[in-house]
């Protein structure tokens, strides 16, 4: 389990890094530290309601003005906006 | 036993995600007899109506808001979570529920529909929207997503009375054959986020072996939002399009506003003609007619802009503002959901203030309906109007600028910069500590605005504004009558009866406080009423001094005010309208939405602060300057 979740750590990055035009799917949902509103799970149970699962396909559609932000990502067939500080607890590769 | 006779009604609830078109199946099977209220002790509207199917069942059907889950997040969404569990004080449990989905978006849909299903109610699927799905290449095996959900699947279009047939029918057979439900609401737990993962597997796998779908998004959508939402000229489109509506809001509107105000004065004219002179001919004349017609005249601009509202709603270019916005509210501290709310306050902040429901964040959207009264409603054009025109000279500035206009424009700006600022400080004090709201929005394909849709939701629209500002404006009006009214003058007094009653009692115990921002006891008379509706004060000011109505009376009143007050005066009062809490209709809609007293004291207290302070500065600095 470790040794796979090594090898698969190649290229596995954070959504909320990513830029535009990025395409993947997700590998994990990963909710660490960053200040948020919302507890760790809630923001998780949220993410996953709008369908971001694993193995979901991902990619970067527009981005804001300011600082590239908020962004909307396609996933799998619907369109979500979302804060990069949202999008930093979504690792893709 | 009654529950199964075929006279009884059944209660038949709609549930869906957002922008599911949930409200398209709702008008096709309601039509116009649907009834729009608020659930009891929420704001959230429940809208309802009944309709019969072909086998005679007659149906009570209720549209609940839309939701992602059953795990609710905004009053709205605890609405549809309590309906749907029967824990909803006064509702009845359904007897049965219908899912409308969006064909072409089915895949969170189609968790909810299992998060729904494991409820135990008799279920039926309704896959809206078909024929758009097809026309973009989806294909689906109906029979195949039928039996792996395990619930009856129909297609409707939701646009033709015929796409709705076989809906009805599928309803029609539930309804006879099958059995009570075995409801375990009851067990009902919030599913945390391995089972939402587990359900949402599920679904993903029922998708794929029941859909075929096209290999490549929406390339409408796609075209459409390269523009839309690209960094720089999605912003200035936005911009665009809310200079359009604002055009369209003061320009369009102004024939059918001066009917309106016309036909009122001829109906107050009448009364006058036909009834003695006397406290019955003034109660109705100035109280009854005049309060209401205060309230109707701003009607077509509140449609006008409800239209534009609904339209790009429906279009799917709402979500998009708010994605546009978000960074540039955010860094005032809001939300870029309160972009559209308001925008709203700019015709008037009820509206605006109501339209606050779609933020799910009770702190955004305290923020929001804290700084909506500092947009420029358009009850504030014509004092505005009356006093820049009376004493700001009509010349140019730069060679080409209106003076006057270009004043009018730096008090919407004020408005605006001020709003911000006080969300901003608003955020500092009360939630430091607190980090920002997280902000996910789906962003839905376009879609072609339904005509017989966006009718029937204005006149929803303007049905609940007639009804909510109408009730209490009316009320209110009707006390400031009585203020104004009483007592009555002793015989033979000389001057206004105004001048003698309650309302100018306040005004001269209002003197001391008023002096140091150059206010006379006149104006202090005219603001009462104008509790009522800001521009309410210019008819005010024109009884306190005495001028005879009808069609020039706003120019005879200009002449008048310049003869009377100070230029320092004048502009102190045009500070003080920026900032006061002078809508009363407005303040008892902040009291209902925010469920209490507490948010309504500290909106009159920081906005009498503001008023006050910038009033007081606006004068000295005048008076300093010369123009006392």
């Amino acid at each position: 389990m470790a040794e796979q979740a090594l090898d698969r750590t190649v290229g596995i990055r954070p959504l909320g890094q990513a830029p535009r035009g990025f395409c993947g799917r997700i590998e994990s949902i990963h909710v660490n530290g960053h200040a948020c509103a919302l507890s760790a799970t809630e923001l998780e149970t949220r993410l996953v309601e709008l369908g971001f699962v694993e193995g979901a396909k991902i990619e970067i559609l527009h981005e804001g003005m300011f600082g590239r932000d908020p962004i909307a990502i396609r996933v799998n067939d619907a369109t979500i906006a979302l804060r990069r500080r949202e999008a930093m607890a979504i690792l893709v590769s | 036993m009654s529950a199964t006779t075929p006279a009884a009604p059944r209660n038949l609830a709609l549930v869906g995600n957002p922008n599911s078109g949930k409200t398209a199946v709702f008008n096709a099977l309601t039509g116009s007899r649907q009834k729009v209220a608020n659930y009891p002790g929420v704001t959230v509207e429940r809208k309802s109506g009944l309709f019969r199917t072909p086998a005679g069942h007659t149906v009570n059907l209720i549209d609940l808001p839309g939701t992602y889950s059953l795990r609710a997040r905004s009053p709205d969404e605890e609405v549809t979570r309590d309906a749907v569990l029967g824990r909803l004080s006064g509702e009845a449990v359904p007897d049965m529920l219908l899912c409308v989905v969006d064909s072409t978006n089915l895949r969170i849909a189609l968790r909810l529909i299992l998060e729904l299903k494991r409820l135990g109610y008799p279920l039926v699927l309704a896959l809206n929207m078909i024929d758009i799905a097809r026309r973009r290449g989806f294909e689906f095996d109906l029979d195949r997503l039928s039996a792996e959900l395990g619930v009856p699947v129909v297609t409707s279009t939701a646009v033709r009375r015929g796409g709705v047939e076989e809906l009805l029918q599928r309803v029609d057979n539930l309804f006879t054959a099958l059995p009570p439900p075995t409801l375990q609401t009851a067990e009902w737990i919030a599913p945390n986020s391995s089972e939402l993962r587990a359900l949402q597997r599920e679904a993903d796998r029922i998708l794929k072996a029941a859909v075929r779908v096209p290999g490549r998004p929406d390339t409408l959508t796609g075209r459409v939002d390269a523009v839309l939402l690209h960094p720089v000229a999605g912003i200035v489109i936005l911009l665009g399009i809310m200079f359009v509506m604002f055009q369209a809001v003061f320009s369009w509107a102004q024939p059918v506003m001066e009917l309106i105000s016309a036909g009122f004065d001829a109906l107050g004219g009448l009364v006058a003609a036909t009834l003695p002179a006397g406290l019955l001919q003034s109660f109705i004349q100035n109280g009854l007619i005049s309060g209401v017609g205060s309230v109707v005249v701003f009607l077509p601009q509140i449609l006008i802009l409800f239209l534009f509202i609904l339209l790009l709603e429906d279009f799917g270019y709402l979500a998009r503002a708010a994605f546009l916005m978000d960074r540039i509210m955010g860094s005032a501290g809001l939300h870029g959901r309160a972009f559209i709310p308001l925008l709203s306050s700019f015709a008037c902040a009820i509206p605006g203030i109501m339209a606050t429901r779609v933020i799910d964040s009770r702190r955004d959207r305290l923020t929001t309906i804290l700084v909506a009264p500092l947009m420029t409603c358009s009850a504030r054009i014509p004092v505005y109007v009356l006093i820049i025109s009376a004493f700001i000279p009509d010349r140019h500035v730069f060679g080409w600028i209106g003076l006057q206009g270009l004043v009018l424009f730096g008090l919407y700006a004020i408005g605006i910069v001020s709003a911000l600022a006080v969300a901003f400080v608003a955020k500092w004090i009360l939630w430091r500590d607190a980090p920002p709201e997280p902000f996910m929005l789906e962003l839905p394909d376009y879609k072609m605005p339904r005509p017989h849709n966006i009718a029937l939701a204005l006149l929803n629209r303007a049905r609940a504004f007639l009804e909510r500002a109408g009730t209490i404006i009316l009320s209110m009006m009707v006390l400031i009558w009585f203020l104004a009214s009483f007592p009555r003058p002793p015989a033979g007094a000389a001057g206004p009866d105004i001048n003698y009653s309650l309302a100018a009692m306040i005004g001269h115990a209002l003197a001391p406080l008023t002096a140091p921002i150059g206010f006379n006891w006149q104006i202090n008379v005219a603001l009462v009423p104008g509790m009522a509706a800001r521009e309410v004060a210019v008819a005010a000011l024109g009884t306190v001094y005495a001028i005879e109505g009808g069609k020039e009376a706003t120019d005879k009143i200009g002449q008048v005010l310049a003869a009377h007050w100070s230029l320092a005066t004048a502009l102190a009062l045009l500070a003080w309208y920026i900032f006061a809490p002078q809508c009363a209709a407005t303040l008892a809609v902040i009291r209902r939405e925010t469920g209490g007293w507490r948010w309504m004291a500290i909106t009159v207290g920081y906005m009498l602060a503001l008023a006050y302070f910038a009033s007081f500065v606006t004068y000295h600095v005048a008076v300093a300057l010369g123009a006392g």
